[in-house]
């Protein structure tokens, strides 16, 4: 019987010719990932089993962006330890505080490929399902396994696959496809699954917009959120300097547990409202409430292309008073080119503060928190109750373009009434 | 194996109990003496002072959602939690659970089958669970060896421990 994306992936880790939905396999592990919340545990745990090298050091990604700049001398303590760490194992794809958030880095800078196992110790490690590479979510002790050994039993998951189809409409994006997905489906429809996007809609999907989608796939309790590779796939990695792809889809005849048809043409822009990522509404039934902050950033919306969507809404205008509008460029190089393209003197212009690539405050670490009764529009995944500091705040979630139009409005705002409110 | 047959005295909790009640997070920091007399607390004051060595915790869907923090586990374990039987879990704390070597079974129809106290028997092997007072059986996911192996051995660090030790 043919494969789902989630069992070829399996099986090729596993060194096996099929698998199917359901069986355990003991897998290599491709790339691992580790951020500055867990990796000093991490590699001290490895050390306390009396390990003191990894599977391979050039498989290992470790990424400094949640505590950046370090908010506290003890993140810089914390730091510092990760640094003797990165040494001492010989670990060559370390990003340092400022280079960006670790779900940017590792498909920007060419670590990810179709196919790939990659686990890492954050629930957003879905994201790379946009490539068409098996990301996931563990624990510290199974990554302390999983570096000591390079190998992780997991049980291959069922798959439920999203048929997309129709076009979106202007002022409409791929945030909104994924709102309204979890919205429509539930914030446990994916729970130990794996979720497959398909069908004629997502050919118009770039990059961009597929990463925004498979990281939001763990918000549906996914174990992977995969896109197949095709030519959009192969541009995006050679533009990087890498080798193109192969497609990389699933079987014509492949088993899936669900199939789902969805239109996306009408869609209207969606908002998750407080304070659960499937309460999703159209930004027309809660436009006029009052905002306090907009947040524009994190791994789900801090791309060029996201910036450039704010911009576009900005252009020429000025956020209203009262309101404080934070830019965080997913990474160096997004701040770069915001930066050489004039995009990012528009968002200054407008009225923006630009913060350091990184996760700014986006987990409610440092950076732009919420005081009680606060309320925040952002472009990032996850709005639960004390996400981004007071937990007497309220979070929103949508669009960069959604956000920015809230941002000029001082309430949340639909992005394709901007004219209109205007006059 | 005898390891695979668990029998204890229940403690029922709802749907949806998350890590955040698990494992509260203004004791996140502290060491898991002190983390574990808060486990649950929220919803039933008496569970960390009365659990005793062997008890097994039954609940609804979504046990476990929230973070990835391995403390939700690591806690229940601490406390002599023998197993946690649920109708569903999140991915990421039955992950952790079973590398921590605390046993873990999806059991449809148990939040349902049982009450505070009642006497559960759990074949870890097969799935099957049994209460004891009313007899009657359900049938949950049976533990694939894989998972069991890591479970006897302790968790996956003993697992780990045990090959590098060769
Ligand atoms: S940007 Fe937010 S969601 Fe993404 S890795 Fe950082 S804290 Fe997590």
């Amino acid at each position: 019987m043919g494969m789902t994306l989630a069992e070829r992936i399996l099986a090729t880790a596993a060194g096996k010719d099929e698998v199917v939905a359901g069986e355990f396999v003991v897998a290599d592990i491709g790339l691992a990932l580790l951020h500055d919340i867990f990796a000093a545990q991490v590699f001290d745990m490895l050390g306390e089993v009396g390990v003191d090298r990894i599977f391979d050091p050039d498989k290992t990604v470790v990424v400094i962006d949640h505590l950046v700049p370090a908010p506290s001398a003890e993140a810089a303590a914390l730091h510092q330890r990760i640094r003797q760490h990165v040494t001492r194992l010989g670990i060559k794809s370390f990003y340092d505080a400022g280079e960006g958030i670790c779900h940017q880095l590792l498909p920007e800078r060419g670590h990810v490929r179709p196919g790939m196992l990659i686990v890492g110790t954050d629930s957003h490690t879905t994201t790379y399902g946009a490539l068409g590479a098996g990301g996931t979510g563990i624990g510290t002790s199974d990554m302390v396994y999983a570096l000591a050994t390079g190998r992780l039993w997991f049980r291959v998951p069922e798959t439920i696959r999203f048929e997309l189809s129709g076009d979106l409409e202007q002022g409409v994006t791929w945030k909104d496809v994924i709102l309204h997905l979890a919205g429509r489906f539930g914030a446990d429809a994916a729970q130990y699954r794996a979720m497959e996007f398909g069908g004629p809609a997502v050919k118009n999907a770039d990059m961009s917009s597929r990463l925004t989608v498979s990281n939001m796939a763990v918000e549906m309790g996914a174990k992977f959120g995969l896109f197949a590779a095709d030519e959009i796939t192969d541009r995006y990695l050679r533009d990087r300097g890498g080798e193109g792809t192969e497609s990389f889809t699933p079987d014509s005849d492949a088993n899936y547990e669900a199939v789902h048809e969805v239109l996306l043409s009408g869609l209207p822009p969606q908002v998750a409202m407080p304070h659960e990522v499937d309460r999703v509404g159209s930004v027309v039934d809660v436009e006029g409430i009052a905002i306090d902050q907009a947040f524009i950033g994190s791994c789900t919306n801090g791309r060029i292309e996201d910036l450039r969507a704010a911009a576009e809404v900005l252009q020429g205008r000025h956020i209203a008073s009262g309101v404080r509008l934070l830019v965080v460029p997913a990474s160096r190089a997004v701040l770069k080119e915001a930066l050489d393209s004039g995009v990012l003197a528009t968002l200054v212009d407008a009225g923006a503060s630009v913060l350091a690539p990184g996760c700014g405050p986006c987990f409610g670490g440092h950076g732009g928190l919420l005081g009680p009764g606060e309320r925040c529009i952002g472009t990032h995944n996850r709005n639960f109750i004390g996400r981004m500091g007071s937990a007497d705040a309220e979070i929103y979630l949508g669009s960069p373009a959604t956000v920015a139009a809230s941002a000029l409005a001082g309430s949340i705002a639909d992005p394709r009434h901007l004219e209109v409110s205007n006059v | 194996m005898s390891d695979d047959l668990l029998t204890g005295r229940v403690w029922r909790f709802d749907h949806d109990i998350s890590t955040d009640v698990l494992s509260p997070g203004q004791y996140a920091v502290d060491p898991v003496e002190v983390r574990m007399l808060h486990v649950l607390e929220s919803v039933n004051a008496a569970f960390a002072s009365d659990v005793m060595q062997g008890d097994v915790v039954v609940a609804g869907r979504n046990f476990g959602c929230g973070s990835s923090r391995e403390t939700a586990a690591e806690n229940l374990k601490a406390l002599g939690v023998a197993c946690v039987v649920a109708e569903s879990f999140s991915r990421i704390f039955m992950r952790n659970a079973v590398a921590l070597g605390l046993p873990v079974v999806v059991c449809p129809g148990v939040h349902d089958g049982f009450a505070d106290g009642d006497r559960i028997e759990v074949e870890l092997g097969t799935g099957r669970i049994v209460n004891i007072e009313s007899e009657a059986e359900l049938r949950g996911d049976s533990l694939p060896s894989e998972m069991r192996e890591i479970l006897s051995a302790g968790g996956i660090l003993a697992v780990l421990e045990d090959q590098t030790d060769r």
